[in-house]
């Protein structure tokens, strides 16, 4: 019954409980396998950069229509898309390596989003674009953040073997294909459409912690690109009900409960992880999995 | 060189006649603006520092801003503690003119901030507040410039007669209303001295504010307290997340009962761009949430 009202009660009193943690499954489930393919392909920072790249478009959504979902998610896509494409281009057609020009581009783009949110709205505007708030997810939020997950998932099986192949040996697919740079926009879409996914529910600035941590966090617990995965989900979700709880019983904003709780696990993984951890690395003979 | 330059400067400044140019008054909020506005008329040139909806707690001066009190001939401050940058911007812009503190005469009641008892300074949500406020005003644009003096008495006298007849409509309105329904729940804090003029409660929601990101914990003792209140007049500052507001009213079945100005004006073209205007904008939705309860 004590378990009953710390895990369970809050979620069965409150609407809006429930629907953040719908709305944290969904993030993990796209999340988890994007940021995956993001470490594997040590794009880390990218997922980073590209975060705050869609703030923008973001802002001039809302600057349009107010803090309307779809107006802030297209204008949020459009840019992050846009400094995406770009940044590869200047790096193909100019001396600059594709991570300076990201760098310079996600700069420009975050100033500018300041910028245009200080046009319309109050500091506290800008905040709930910085921060978003998974406790205002409603139903359409839910439905597009589950929408965007589930076409993740789907469109991630259907280019998998051309997407792992590419993380290890991009060379490979070029040679024998030519394809490399076709999957590699296809993926570029969906972490953009999954920062805009999580932007929603977490903000600019969060959004990109539910794709990270859990998927550094699991590289040191397996080793195959779909149990990686299959372990991100898991602990992105874990991250976001224990968040959820941490910040109902204790008083704490959701968005950064969530993304430190899920920090918890990237550090523990760190020191007790499977492979590669400090302790695989100084204590191999303590592996509880050898006995 | 510089001394008699000095002179035929100051000169030139006494020769200049007073009529020629209107008085340079800067108020500091839009409150005490627009009361300047319609007591000075066309014999003030206004200027006020923080315009509609800026919150006047918290102002971050633009040099503009400093410069228009460095060239002012009169200030007008509301007082009780609102403006508390103004001492120290005043200071910075070098400003010599005299103060006229709206709120003079007025007892100040005391309010709860971040768990401080300090004194509320929100005292033009009351009418007859208001009144003295535009006496003081008038008084202090008489005495910096006497020869307009009876035209600021007109002016004023016409306000007085508008926010009197504004108060007792407020009353009527409010009566209107049976005295059990008579309370909301509102983020804003700005209400005191109208609730206690007016017999409307106004009580805050459990552990929101405008300042920080609200938390699931909250959030639910919000949800918690509009159902065992039985409330459903529900006012939330423009500040605060309108997302998180309409899933607090899905939850509860409360409704959002439109937008309060307490602390600052609207824009002219938005729908309290004037003193009066406030309260012809807000008491009408009071009333119509209260009446839901």
């Amino acid at each position: 019954m004590h378990l009953y009202a710390q895990f369970i009660a809050p979620f069965a009193d409150y609407g809006f409980m429930r629907r953040a943690l719908i709305a944290c499954l969904a993030l993990a489930l796209g999340s988890g396998p994007i940021g995956t393919f993001l470490v594997l392909r040590r794009m880390s920072l990218m997922g980073d950069a590209m975060s705050h790249a869609i703030l923008p478009g973001a802002a001039i959504g809302f600057l349009v229509a107010g803090l309307s979902l779809w107006a802030m998610s297209l204008g949020g896509l459009a840019v992050g898309l846009a400094v995406a494409l770009l940044a590869g281009l200047i790096s193909r057609v100019t001396d600059l390596r594709e991570d300076a020009s990201l760098a310079g581009f996600y700069l420009i783009s975050l100033a500018a989003g300041v910028l245009i949110v200080s046009l319309r709205g109050s500091n506290v505007d800008l905040l709930h674009v910085l921060f978003g708030s998974i406790l205002s997810v409603d139903n359409e939020a839910l439905l597009l953040v589950a929408g965007i997950a589930s076409l993740t998932l789907v469109t991630l099986a259907l280019i998998y073997r051309p997407l792992v192949a590419e993380c290890f040996d991009p060379g490979f697919l070029r040679a024998v294909a030519g394809r490399g740079s076709l999957y590699h926009v296809i993926f570029l879409v969906f972490v953009v459409l999954n920062l805009v996914a999580g932007f929603q529910a977490l903000g600019t600035l969060m959004a990109v912690g539910l794709m990270m941590l859990p998927a550094a966090a699991a590289r040191f617990w397996a080793i195959e690109v779909w149990s990686l995965a299959a372990l991100s989900v898991v602990m992105a979700f874990i991250s976001g009900w224990a968040g959820l709880l941490i910040s109902y019983h204790y008083d704490l904003p959701s968005g950064p409960a969530i993304i430190l709780t899920a920090g918890l696990f990237y550090l523990g993984s760190i020191l007790l992880g499977r492979y590669g951890s400090i302790r695989a690395r100084f204590w191999p003979g303590a592996h509880f999995h050898e006995h | 060189m510089k001394t008699p330059f000095a002179f035929a400067l100051s000169l030139l400044l006494i020769a200049s006649p007073a009529w020629a140019k209107p008085l340079n008054v800067v108020a500091s909020f839009s409150i005490v603006g627009d009361i300047a506005h319609e007591v000075g008329g066309d014999k003030i040139t206004l200027t006020t520092l923080v315009g509609p909806d800026g919150d006047a707690h918290t102002f971050e001066p633009a040099p503009k801003d400093a410069k228009a009190l460095h060239d002012a001939d009169l200030i007008i401050i509301n007082g009780i503690h609102l403006e508390k940058w103004m001492e120290k911007l005043a200071k910075a812009a070098a400003a010599k003119a005299p103060y006229v503190v709206a709120s003079y005469g007025i007892t100040p009641r005391q309010m709860n901030e971040n768990g401080e008892t300090v004194l509320d300074p929100h005292a033009w949500q009351n009418l007859k507040n208001g009144i003295l406020y535009v006496r003081n005003i008038e008084a202090g644009l008489a005495k910096a410039d006497p020869e307009d003096a009876a035209t600021y008495k007109t002016n004023a006298d016409k306000l007085v007669a508008r926010l009197e007849k504004l108060d007792a409509w407020t009353r009527a309105e409010i009566a209107s209303v049976p005295e059990a329904k008579r309370k909301v729940i509102t983020t804003h804090d700005a209400f005191g001295y109208f609730s206690a003029a007016y017999g409307v409660a106004f009580l805050a929601p459990a552990g929101l504010s405008t300042d920080a990101e609200p938390n699931a914990g909250s959030l639910s003792r919000l949800v918690d307290q509009i159902k065992s209140e039985k409330i459903k007049a529900l006012f939330i500052e423009n500040m605060t997340d309108p997302r998180l507001m309409k899933t607090l009213t899905k939850e509860t079945g409360a409704t959002i009962g439109g937008e309060l100005y307490s602390d600052a004006l609207s824009p002219a073209d938005g729908p309290a761009p004037t003193y009066p205007a406030m309260f012809e904008n807000n008491v009408p939705k009071l009333v119509a949430a209260m009446k839901l309860n």
